[in-house]
């Protein structure tokens, strides 16, 4: 059976993926070790976010924004369908709510790897490289870019690389790195995913916030909740 | 009299007072009620907070989900301009190597300063912090008693507004009855919070806030406040009738537009411009005290940051109420002949014994309050409970390793989502999760968490002070401070102590700790010097003057018609935040003023 994180990829395909995104600009191809975290390798690069200035201390707080509207965005056309496909398995649409991808919290997550701050200078690195890796790794194990596989496909690797279990001692191999690797660009995504989401009304309300708006009196917590809690 | 450009200032008032803030709003406020013709210096640009608070806008429409950046540290919503741990053209040194000797400096340049987006905690200091030296040896003690600023915190609670309750606890004043407003309910996991803390013999009792739970009584506290004086009781009768309660929802961090919640631009500024006894240059960057032959000060000279130009103002008393360290690099920056070393600043002094409050956090996840049902627990938009210092008789016994107390600010509730939320959990839901299961998991953690703040008393010392640096100015051309600083081992115990007892009162609750717990070194855990934003000292207030800066009314010794009614003359920094004492001591020292100015004496 293939190794989930395999190290025998073909250079070839490998190269063609990276290539593709050294074409967008965002990494110059290098010596590039197929399984390891490109970011972590000399000679290829991420590229810096706008380096214009940001909002400003005086911004105007009380209109909307957009993403985009305030510094350009990042992602081209391929890396949005697949962070939209990520947001959208991350954050499925449930009898709660609708999907991440719904509520276009790909193009948020694109405004936050773009913004010229430098809070958000590291996960940029992350998010962009991750998303070349998770298509190297999609294309070793099934031959196919992530956003082409089928939904057993993407269940399979979101189970491996969302839930991380606790290792006595970290594999050394270049295919337990890669997978470690890919696991930390995930819980940056899943974080920037949940944080984008859940500040959006629908998100408000899938977790039970009711707040934000006006009373005429502080409300009450329910009787029964306080019993529950022996609080009563 | 309003709001006014440099080219219409009067060519001489009674009064200039330096800063839009708690002490000057609240210096300006009691001056032009008794008549006093004041003008208003303010660095910042103008601030109206009916129409520039953000209410209700929510992360999902704002930069960055509303998180912080460089330009909004406390996040894009937080009702600071032009400010934050930097200031747009104005530079600071930091000298302390290494971070636990860094000092922090928050600035806003807005009018009404900090007060736009401070928490609202208005604790009164007690009788043993007015005589700290006397109790335990240590610092310095106050030239005045609680008994002599007691009905001072009693009129400030009154015109600001000020939610709590009388426990009777020591050195914890009760206010008189009917002069606090009623404290709103805790949220559901500070109730468990609280039940499980008395679990451990640690006090929670309903927190003081300056906001309004209900309407003022304005048909009689302007009389209370303002006998025989018809005027000023009518003023203050409108202004209060122009405040609206707390409707439970937003954070009183963004400022209110309701007026519900104290802040300079709402409370101080409204009446004390309606009595027609102010005027208010926005964007005026002091740079200099002057003063006569005689030692007696004139006026200031400030830059007006619209256009830069020099302006020279004059007065029969000038007040610096611009920050405690700003009134430091004002006093060090007036140099004359007769004052070489900055104005009344015989002794060397200012600039020295500068504090701030200590502070550790630690956060926590309680299982109990997991799938909590959905709530509104908006509540009045800050803290509901804290625990005043409970461990005096301890303390004076000598059972403890540091000599001054703290309290603990916690909460816990289903508040609004923000970024973070969702983060995390792969600690305690089995290593992540994605799909319907994480959907699942964000929905039964959120509003389990608590955190835990320790808000401890600073003992002044030799090593924290600033000074003006030889090198650096900022864009006007104006020196600007260099800062040293240093904790001793009574603030770093300090820290040990609250770190042991907030994971206490966690286990208490059935929880986990998550981050600053006891086996984080006490040096990590403390914040920076400046970091808790309560900056005071530089200016001592004391008995003699040989070994102080003012007296006890914040008058220089060395320039009588020179007062300070800011955090600078604060002579030690109790556990309680400096806001509410800043305030009753400004009305005290402007009583004083307005007396000596009646007087003939200025």
């Amino acid at each position: 059976m293939k190794s989930p994180f395999s190290d025998r990829l073909d250079r070839r395909t490998a190269l063609k993926w990276i290539g593709t995104a050294a074409a967008s600009s965002l990494i110059k191809p290098g010596a590039f070790a197929l399984n390891s975290s490109p970011a972590a390798e000399p000679g290829v690069t991420i590229a810096a976010a706008y380096d214009g200035p940001g909002y400003g201390a005086d911004p105007d707080v009380i209109k909307d924004y957009a993403p985009g509207e305030l510094w350009p965005l990042t992602f081209d056309d391929h890396q949005r369908r697949t962070a939209a496909l990520l947001c959208g398995l991350i954050i499925p649409a449930d009898e709660h709510s609708p999907s991440a991808s719904d509520l276009k919290i790909h193009d948020f997550i694109d405004e936050w790897v773009s913004s010229p701050y430098p809070q958000q200078a590291g996960d940029r690195k992350v998010i962009l490289t991750g998303l070349i890796q998770l298509d190297v790794t999609s294309e070793a194990r099934f031959g196919k870019k992530f956003v082409d596989l089928k939904s057993a496909q993407h269940a399979e690797l979101c189970e491996e690389l969302a839930i991380v279990k606790p290792e006595a001692a970290p594999d050394p191999s270049e295919a337990a790195k890669t997978k470690r690797s890919l696991q930390q660009f995930f819980r940056t995504f899943r974080n920037l995913t949940a944080g984008g989401f859940y500040t959006t009304p629908e998100g408000m309300k899938d977790v039970g916030y009711t707040g934000n708006v006006v009373l005429a009196t502080q409300p009450k917590p329910p009787a029964d909740l306080l019993a529950r809690l022996g609080l009563d | 009299m309003p709001l006014i450009t440099s080219s219409k200032t009067q060519p001489e008032y009674d009064v200039i007072i330096v800063g839009s803030g708690a002490g000057g709003g609240q210096t300006a406020y009691t001056l032009t009620m008794e008549g006093v013709k004041v003008l208003m210096l303010e660095a910042g640009r103008s601030y109206d907070p009916q129409t520039e608070t953000a209410m209700f806008q929510t992360g999902a429409k704002a930069p960055l989900r509303g998180s912080s950046t460089p330009d909004k540290p406390f996040g894009f919503f937080d009702a600071t301009i032009d400010g934050g741990w930097t200031s747009p053209g104005e530079p600071y040194v930091r000298a302390s190597p290494g971070r636990a000797n860094q000092f922090k400096w928050w600035r806003a340049r807005m009018m009404g300063g900090r007060t736009n987006h401070w928490g609202r905690l208005s604790f009164r200091n007690g009788p043993y912090d007015f005589k700290p030296r006397s109790r335990d040896g240590l610092g310095f003690d106050w030239p005045l008693d609680y008994e002599d600023l007691e009905s001072y915190y009693e009129r400030v609670e009154l015109l600001i507004g000020v939610y709590g309750e009388n426990h009777g606890m020591e050195n914890t004043p009760d206010s008189a009855p009917g002069v606090l407003q009623p404290p709103p309910a805790p949220r559901v996991g500070e109730r468990l919070l609280k039940k499980r803390s008395a679990d451990i013999d640690v006090p929670v009792v309903a927190a003081h806030r300056a906001v309004l739970t209900q309407r003022q009584d304005s048909k009689n506290i302007p009389a209370k406040l303002h006998p025989n004086n018809p005027k000023a009781q009518r003023v203050l009768r409108e202004a209060m009738d122009s405040r609206a309660a707390c409707f439970w929802a937003t954070s009183c961090g963004r400022g209110c537009s309701i007026k519900a919640n104290y802040q300079s631009t709402t409370v101080h500024l409204p009446p004390a411009l309606k009595t027609g006894n102010l005027d208010i240059v926005p964007n005026a960057m002091v740079r200099e005290v002057e003063t006569d032959d005689a030692g007696r000060a004139t006026g200031v000279v400030y830059i007006d940051k619209t256009d830069g130009t020099e302006h020279r103002v004059k007065a029969r008393a000038v007040v610096l109420a611009a920050s405690a360290a700003s009134t430091v690099r004002i006093m060090l920056n007036s140099k004359s002949k007769r004052f070489p070393d900055g104005v009344a600043n015989s002794t060397g002094l200012v600039g020295k014994y500068l504090m701030d409050t200590v502070g550790a956090s630690v956060s926590g996840q309680i299982p109990m309050l997991e799938n909590l049902p959905p709530l509104n627990e908006d509540g009045a938009g800050g803290a509901h409970v804290y625990a005043p210092w409970w461990l005096y008789k301890e303390q004076i016994a000598g059972k403890l390793d540091f000599a001054r107390g703290y309290h603990i600010e916690m909460g816990s509730g289903k508040m609004m989502p923000k970024m973070g939320t969702g983060s995390g959990l792969e600690k305690f839901n089995g290593g992540g999760s994605w799909g319907k299961n994480f959907k699942q998991d964000v929905r039964r953690y959120h509003g389990s968490f608590c955190g835990m703040a320790g808000r401890g008393e600073m003992i002044p010392n030799e090593d924290s002070y600033c000074e003006i640096d030889s090198i650096v100015k900022d864009q006007w051309g104006i020196p600007v401070l260099r800062f040293y600083w240093k904790w001793s081992d009574h603030e770093l115990n300090q820290v040990a102590h609250m770190q042991q007892t907030f994971a206490d009162i966690i286990s208490a609750c059935g929880g986990r700790v998550l981050s600053g717990g006891p086996e984080k070194d006490r040096r990590d855990a403390i914040h920076p010097g400046g970091d808790i934003i309560h900056e005071v000292g530089g200016a001592i207030m004391g008995e003699d003057r040989r070994k102080s800066v003012t007296n006890q009314f914040g008058a220089t010794w060395d320039v009588p018609n020179l007062y300070l009614t800011d955090g600078a003359p604060f002579v030690s920094n109790a556990d309680k935040n400096p806001t509410l004492t800043l305030m009753a001591l400004a009305w005290r020292s402007s009583d004083h003023l307005v007396g000596e100015l009646a007087k003939g004496n200025i």
